[in-house]
């Protein structure tokens, strides 16, 4: 097989100026969401309480939140989880009280719409471990309803996330950009972190766009991304950089678009490779995963397109030279250089 | 050109057994056992109590596969769950011959079924995050402020004693948050205070003022007093949660410093917050009270009388049975500190410190009754155990010695069991999550689940797409994953669900090196390289960019490392981990098995990489026609 049947290399950069029209119309959009909607913060930022039960029977939301409501502790959201048994509720800081207690009492409420009463069961698993957890028990020994996860927040640890991710952010940025710097040059970096800034901005952006949950672990599958597809722009930049030596009478819009041809099967390849164990997590990892995955596949989709078509074309405008990555003859070329790459 | 010296194959050899000998234990499961631990604060468990568990066992007929003791609390393993309950009851009945008031915690358990000889290798498998055990975590915010307000305290009762015992009269001592005032009438006074000062109290420092007509000398904690006194307070807060967790029964608790001044609990296996909470938070319940000595209390211990009005017996503990008063002199919050320190006769003794409350009514109830005694009792599950009980000297306030110890090791015990009761500060609950044991199975599925089908799928297009070459990539992604379990397992990481999506990732990116050489391979072979050269140049060139493409990837991960916090913090670690093993697996292993199979052959015509196509009018390959 063979799926890439190029004869010669392709234009892209005669295109140059439409791919990046496109990038900038998405990376507005994005802004605008942003701006506009703005992030739906899980509770690992905001601060707040989250509950997680399972109904015996298929739950029915609308009397869930009425009941919840009824406690009075501010606004409830009442959501089906992964099934129609499940049940998340989410409910804000406020700070008139004890926050740690808001699980308990809502679950307690709860049980008593089930006409059951809460308890404490202490039972063995099958597997021989004991277990103790609060369980709510019904009529005749049944559990009409059950405590899945439950989940507390303080403000000031939800305040300190915000900051640890932009912290992260910006180290990840600088570091990726010394490094960069430092084996290519600085247009290069330039070039790729802008790139590959704007896929993050357009992952936040279909985030706020649909309201989907921001969480930690999205917050993960952000940054790998960042790190992933910088990596894409980085084996371009690669064969930028052998083509300029190989290839002397090329131009440098030339040299671009060979780069970019003769990487081009293994750029898909290999993102569709891992795209489809995200595909896997997506389908199998459950809700917990969903929206980790889903920020996975936009940012390695755009993440394609910003490294090969973006990062290059910003490359070719800050006026990459042949004599930027090939300093020195070849004659007195130091053979310990690190940024000696393949040699011919 | 693609021979690899012997060396290179026998690493990679020795790399491969390592790493099935460390992913093994993860495949052996759990075996249910039953856990013994410490009931009280007062009883300290060590490996004597394994002989008695294996006679207890003996006793009912159970046949354990091992007993042993390790850390803190002794385990046996069982073959069955009707075994395991039966040995619970048996040794339950052993240990603690009163049910109403257990010494010893015994509480079923699972340990790992894996076989000793591994264990010995310290080959141990992974430890499971709650979130795929179920399980409840606590994180918690210690009150720094208070801890220092409290040694402020207590810095300041010793000022007082110091001032007075060296006669220099001063207008008062005030303590205010963490610093402390002093006033004088008399500069002369103030110079001799402040010189007296600056050598006996090195922690603090001092500052000279005047308020209006009066002058005064400001006192505060240096930097390094107060890093070393929240640092204690830390410790002493996870010590004293220790032996209230235990009370759980809890498989392997861990109580963790997270950060300068917080603390985390991860107790898995309970699901019942409220309880756990509960036992968290029980304050302090130490009590320092009159003992009775009188002849009605000797013949009501006698059992010659009944127990005075007024008055209670205490039958367990060190000095018991004794009587004592009802009344409570001072109690654990009351409590600054207790440390071992020696007499002036160089003897073992604790010596106490008391917050000026605690001192005011120490000094009061001393004064009327030296030459009588105290006693100290620690309140645990509303039962009194005696800590000491010990003659009255003389009047003192609120610091005080408690001599008679015996040994050095005695007073340490005793300076720790008063510190048991209360917290160096208060804490605050600012995170909790639970996870239920079903969610936590169906985390398991889940994320086995993704990591199956996504290799799968890699797998089958790789061999597809590749052939030979692509059935390489394969093996080392496999290669890959068992080493990256097999790194996890030795650093005995916590696996969470985040985790298992690294894994999943990192298996999807680190393909991407064999793409890339893959590809690179095709490449010269389009250009009309002989096999052999195509290999190695294949791999040479694509070295730099693997290298270059990982070393982003890690800066992100390193990111994710310093920056994240919990769950995010475990994805880094395994994201981490797993660029390094890619990088190894995806060169030199599967460089190794190219090596292994086509090295040898000098003349080799063709390659098994897929079909290499060709651009209509580039010049066919001399080497094959």
């Amino acid at each position: 097989m063979e799926f890439f049947r190029i004869q010669r290399d392709i234009p892209f950069m005669r295109h140059a100026l439409v791919f990046n029209v496109i990038s900038f119309l998405t990376f507005a959009a994005a802004v605008f969401f942003l701006v506009t909607r703005g992030l739906h913060l899980s509770i690992e930022f905001t601060g707040g309480t989250l509950l997680e039960v399972n109904y015996a029977q298929t739950a029915d939301i609308n009397k869930t939140r009425a009941s919840v409501e009824a406690l009075g502790f501010g606004e409830v959201q009442v959501q089906n989880f992964g099934t129609s048994h499940d049940v998340l509720i989410r409910l804000p800081i406020r700070g008139d009280l004890k926050q740690s207690d808001v699980a308990s009492r809502v679950f307690e409420r709860l049980c008593a719409d089930e006409s059951g009463k809460v308890g404490q069961r202490q039972y063995a698993t099958p597997q021989g471990e004991q277990v103790t957890r609060m369980a709510c028990t019904g009529v005749g020994d049944a559990e009409p309803i059950r405590l899945s996860r439950t989940e507390f927040v303080g403000p000031a640890v939800g305040a300190e996330l915000y900051l640890d991710g932009l912290k992260a952010l910006a180290f990840v940025v600088v570091g990726i950009m010394v490094y960069l710097a430092f084996r290519f040059e600085w247009k290069f970096s330039i070039a790729a972190i802008v790139a590959n800034l704007h896929d993050v901005v357009i992952i936040l952006g279909f985030f706020a766009f649909f309201q989907w949950e921001f969480s930690l672990a999205v917050l993960a599958a952000v940054l790998a991304v960042l790190g992933y597809s910088v990596n894409e722009s980085v084996v371009i930049f690669d064969r930028i950089r052998e083509a300029f030596r190989r290839f002397r009478k090329m131009n440098t819009r030339e040299v671009i678009d060979h780069a970019i041809t003769s990487t081009i099967s293994r750029t898909i390849i290999t993102h569709g490779s891992t795209q489809m164990m995200v595909l896997a997590m997506l389908l199998f990892g459950g809700p917990t995963l969903h929206y980790f995955a889903v920020a996975l596949t936009i940012g390695i989709l755009f993440g394609i397109y910003s490294s090969v078509f973006v990062a290059a074309a910003i490359a070719m405008w800050l006026g990459v030279k042949r004599e930027d990555l090939v300093r020195t003859s070849s004659k007195d070329r130091d053979p310990n250089d690190p940024n000696a790459g393949a040699v011919v | 050109m693609n021979r690899y010296p012997l060396w290179k194959y026998l690493m990679l050899a020795l790399a491969l057994v390592v790493g099935l000998l460390y992913t093994l234990p993860n495949f052996y499961g759990e075996a249910p056992a039953v856990q013994v631990s410490s009931g009280k604060a007062t009883l300290k468990l060590d490996a004597g109590v394994v002989p008695r568990i294996e006679a207890a066992l003996k006793g009912a007929g159970v046949q354990a596969d091992f007993v042993q003791f390790e850390g803190n609390s002794a385990k046996a393993r069982f073959a069955d769950t009707d075994t395991q309950i039966k040995a619970k009851d048996a040794i339950a009945k052993a240990l603690n011959p009163d049910p109403t008031d257990p010494s010893y915690i015994v509480a079923l358990n699972l340990l790992s079924r894996s076989p000793a000889w591994l264990t010995k290798l310290h080959a141990l498998p992974m430890y499971l995050g709650l979130d795929l055990r179920g399980g409840v975590y606590f994180l918690m915010q210690v009150d720094m402020r208070a801890a220092l307000s409290k040694k402020a305290e207590s810095y300041a009762g010793d000022l007082r004693s110091l001032l007075r015992d060296k006669d220099i009269r001063h207008a008062g001592i005030a303590r205010d948050g963490e610093t402390i005032t002093i006033g004088f009438r008399d500069p002369a006074l103030r110079a001799q205070a402040l010189k007296l000062l600056a050598d006996q109290m090195a922690d603090l420092q001092w500052v000279e003022g005047s308020d209006g007509s009066d002058l005064k000398l400001t006192g505060t904690l240096k930097p390094d007093a107060m890093r070393r006194v929240q640092e204690q307070a830390l410790q002493q807060n996870i010590t004293t949660l220790h032996n209230r967790v235990n009370e759980l029964g809890v498989k392997e608790p861990v109580i963790q410093q997270q950060g300068a001044d917080r603390v985390s609990v991860q107790l898995p296996g309970v699901q019942d917050t409220a309880k756990a909470k509960d036992i968290i938070g029980r304050t302090a319940n130490l009590e320092f009270r009159l003992a009775d000595m009188t002849p009605e209390a000797r013949a009501a211990l006698d059992g010659r009388g009944p127990v005075p009005f007024g008055r209670e017996r205490f039958g367990v503990g060190r000095g018991a049975p004794v009587i004592v008063y009802k009344e409570v002199i001072a109690s654990g919050d009351m409590l600054t500190d207790a440390q071992p320190r020696p007499d002036q006769y160089h003897q073992p003794a604790v010596s106490v410190t008391l917050d000026s409350k605690g001192g005011r009514r120490m000094l009061d109830t001393t004064r009327a009754n030296v030459g009588n005694f105290m006693a100290a009792i620690l309140f645990e599950k509303n039962k009194g155990e005696v800590l000491t009980v010990a003659r009255i000297q003389g009047e003192f306030g609120n610091q005080f010695q408690i001599t008679g110890m015996g040994t050095t090791e005695a007073a340490n015990d005793l300076a720790l069991l008063l510190r048991a009761g209360g917290l160096a500060a208060p804490m605050e609950i600012i995170e909790e999550r639970t996870i239920g044991p079903s969610l936590g199975k169906d985390n398991i599925d889940r994320g086995f689940a993704s990591v199956t089908y996504g290799f799968a799928a890699i797998a089958a297009f790789m061999c597809a797409y590749y052939l030979l070459f692509g059935v390489f990539s394969t093996l080392a992604l496999a290669f890959n994953l068992l080493l990256l379990v097999a790194v996890l397992s030795m650093l005995q990481a916590t696996l969470t669900l985040p985790g298992i999506a690294a894994i999943a990732l990192t298996l999807g990116m680190a393909i991407d090196a064999n793409v890339l050489i893959n590809e690179r391979v095709r490449e010269e072979l389009r250009g009309g390289a002989a096999p052999q050269a195509a290999i190695h140049a294949g791999y040479e060139r694509a070295w730099a960019t693997i290298l270059d493409s990982n070393v982003t990837t890690l800066i992100a991960g390193l990111a994710l490392l310093a920056f994240g916090s919990g769950p995010v913090k475990g994805f880094a670690v395994v994201h981490c981990l797993g660029i390094l093993t890619s990088m190894f697996s995806a060169v030199l292993f599967s460089r190794g098995l190219v090596n292994l199979w086509y090295g040898r052959q000098k003349r080799l015509k063709s390659v098994s990489i897929g079909q290499v196509w060709r651009p209509q009018g580039a010049a066919p390959p001399t080497q094959q026609s």
